[in-house]
């Protein structure tokens, strides 16, 4: 696609013409059609609309095939899974070495580790972006704290799985579990919500913490009262994409809550449990009758998708909506 | 008064503390890393260790040598780059400075959508449909291969570039843009020569993040490169990156065996890679920052 025009060819075309048209440009004060520049030669300006044209197109191509795949994996799952959604299969346990029944065990394992993710990282999460926001001045300290921020983000997420086993897991005796799995996502989860904290702080508008500290409260006074309730849609926003991602996390959940099979529906946070995309994974690639079961595979990914991005969806549009709201 | 002044202090040296949990959760990780990791230097040399070209750690006598797994890390974040940068930098250009308003606030959510595709979904969708397309359009003797890995990992790392790239490109003043128009530019040269060079170091920032991103995933890898722990030979050769290797066998490695330390030991140099990243990203992002009409 790109082969028809060589950048190079077009930067040099580019150069020449401009040094030719440019000391006209200053002659004329103000172009007078709209679309046409008076002093840049007919034959250069028809060619680099051209260039101009094709370019655009091939941006608007990149944008399309985002949209493009996201279609393609979305309809594959639903276009070969639909069939095996069923209210068995969602309120059943996996059957016969789980090549029949549901994932009833899966979808409460996750909706465990996810929730209990948000309930570890929320409140750390909120106080951080506190601090940055409203108390810290720029400075080493602050830089030295987003340099943490930044790099836990960049942490590789299996990387997580192995401090989960080491620390969670072994040093302090949690067993592969709920409480293990949870705080090991919920490490994992800190910087997106410190991020989208922030962000709801900075949509507050100071006249509002301006107002609160003219009629004399304190900071925290301020914080409290003012500005986290102000802030609180943005910061919830925030929380949901947090529990989507949560959710929808494999690798640190490997080795510190998810298990293979275990029909029994947890009743303490010290209890192993199923989780979808660990189901996927489990039936996709070390099952005993992998093509048996794809219908199970695709049925588990749509229920996946599903919780996944019906709780982005709902962000977004929550989202949208309070911005209208701000302007 | 003096109560509520002391809750203050209070309050303000409890959020100082919580702020500082990132760190120390790095720093945990960090600690763990080692102390479960450098055992294995004990059997192998750090040389041996990284440059070794067998990963044979269940055989008898053992090989850890992970110099395969690095160079298909490597190999599967520079394919995958190839074809994410362009892509999430293009989309990016074309989100903030051609399409319409109405548009992008469809595309824009499109794109976040795609970022929260599960990774595993992602990699479920690379096993059992691109790759026996893949198998049967080449002729391989299988679809699950580095290219068909990196395909993947570019549709997990797009997003990152294209929303980091796109704010870059947003705070572009619009001075420098109206500036090039009156000069006579058309749009296209406006955004090559004067909008893109302005926002170089967030879109460069965006491209490190996102191959970091691509580097850490596991679960595309796991189930799409293939498994096989040997230097490729071509795109289509079957690989086995680090983080695939990690998670494959850390249910069977016993822990406190030599074959646990030395997935541990896998771990910190898959650490150090994304820390690296992370530090140009940051040093970038700060050294070059992008302050108004100044950056140009």
């Amino acid at each position: 696609m790109m082969k028809s025009l060589p950048v190079s060819d077009m930067t040099e075309k580019n150069t020449v013409g401009e040094t030719i048209a440019a000391p006209k440009v200053q002659a004329v004060s103000m172009p007078t059609a709209h679309d046409r520049f008076p002093g840049v030669s007919p034959a250069y300006d028809r060619r680099r609309r051209l260039v101009q044209n094709i370019f655009f197109g091939l941006f608007r191509g990149a944008a399309a095939i985002n949209g493009i795949a996201l279609l393609v994996i979305i309809y594959f799952m639903v276009a070969n899974g639909w069939r095996a959604i069923s209210w068995d299969f969602l309120t059943q346990p996996p059957m016969d070495s789980m090549t029949k029944g549901g994932i009833l065990p899966c979808i409460v394992g996750t909706l465990c580790l996810s929730i209990g993710a948000i309930v570890v990282a929320l409140p750390i999460g909120i106080a951080s972006a506190i601090y940055l926001k409203e108390y810290a001045r720029p400075g080493k300290v602050v830089r030295l704290i987003r340099l943490g921020i930044n790099n836990l983000a960049g942490v590789p997420s299996v990387v997580f799985g192995l401090f989960g086993l080491a620390f969670f897991v072994v040093i302090l005796k949690m067993g592969v579990s709920i409480a293990a799995g949870a705080l090991t996502l919920g490490a994992m989860s800190l910087p997106v919500i410190i991020g989208s904290t922030e962000e709801a702080l900075k949509s507050v508008p100071d006249t509002y913490r301006e107002a609160s500290l003219g009629l004399g409260a304190t900071k925290w006074q301020t914080i409290w009262r003012v500005v986290l309730p102000s802030a609180m849609p943005g910061i919830l926003t925030g929380a949901i994409l947090g529990i989507s991602r949560a959710a929808g996390e494999t690798a640190p959940i490997m080795f510190t809550g998810a298990v293979f099979f275990t029909p029994k529906l947890p009743t303490s946070i010290f209890n192993e449990v199923m989780a979808l995309p660990y189901h996927i994974y489990v039936l996709a690639t070390a099952g005993t009758a992998i093509e048996k079961t794809r219908h199970l595979q695709y049925g588990t990914a749509i229920v996946l998708i599903v919780l996944v991005l019906g709780m982005n969806l709902l962000a977004i549009i929550w989202r949208a909506r309070l911005r209208k709201k701000l302007q | 008064m003096a109560n509520r002044q002391t809750t203050e202090r209070t309050m303000r040296g409890l959020f100082f503390v919580i702020a500082t949990a990132s760190i120390g959760i790095l720093f945990l990780i960090m600690l763990f890393l080692f102390r479960e990791g450098l055992p294995i230097f004990k059997t192998v040399s750090v040389k041996d260790f990284i440059f070794g070209k067998y990963w044979y750690p269940t055989s008898d006598p053992p090989d850890f040598g992970i110099f395969s797994l690095i160079v298909a890390s490597v190999a599967v974040t520079a394919v995958s780059g190839a074809m994410a940068v362009p892509l999430g930098v293009m989309t990016a250009i074309y989100l903030s400075e051609i399409a319409m308003p109405r548009v992008s606030q469809i595309v824009k959510p499109v794109v976040e959508l795609l970022a929260a595709l599960p990774s595993v979904v992602i990699g479920f969708f690379g096993m059992v449909l691109v790759a026996p397309f893949l198998q049967r359009v080449f002729d391989l003797p299988t679809g699950l291969n580095l290219f068909n890995a990196s395909l993947m990992l570019a549709f997990m790392s797009i997003p990152t570039i294209c929303s980091i790239s796109e704010d870059a490109i947003h705070s572009v003043p619009g001075a420098l843009r109206e500036a090039s128009v009156a000069l006579g530019a058309t749009q296209l040269q406006t955004i090559v020569r004067v909008v893109v060079p302005a926002s170089l170091s967030g879109i460069s920032t965006a491209v490190i993040l996102g191959l970091s991103r691509a580097v850490g995933e596991t679960m595309v890898v796991l189930m799409v490169a293939g498994g096989a722990a040997m230097l490729p030979g071509s795109l289509f050769d079957p690989v086995r990156p680090m983080p695939a290797s990690i998670a494959a066998e850390m249910a069977e490695a016993p822990i406190g065996s030599e074959h646990y330390y030395a997935l541990f030991a896998t771990g910190i140099v898959l650490f150090f890679f994304t820390l690296l990243f992370n530090i140009v990203a940051d040093t970038i992002a700060h050294r070059y920052a992008q302050v108004g009409e100044a950056s140009l």
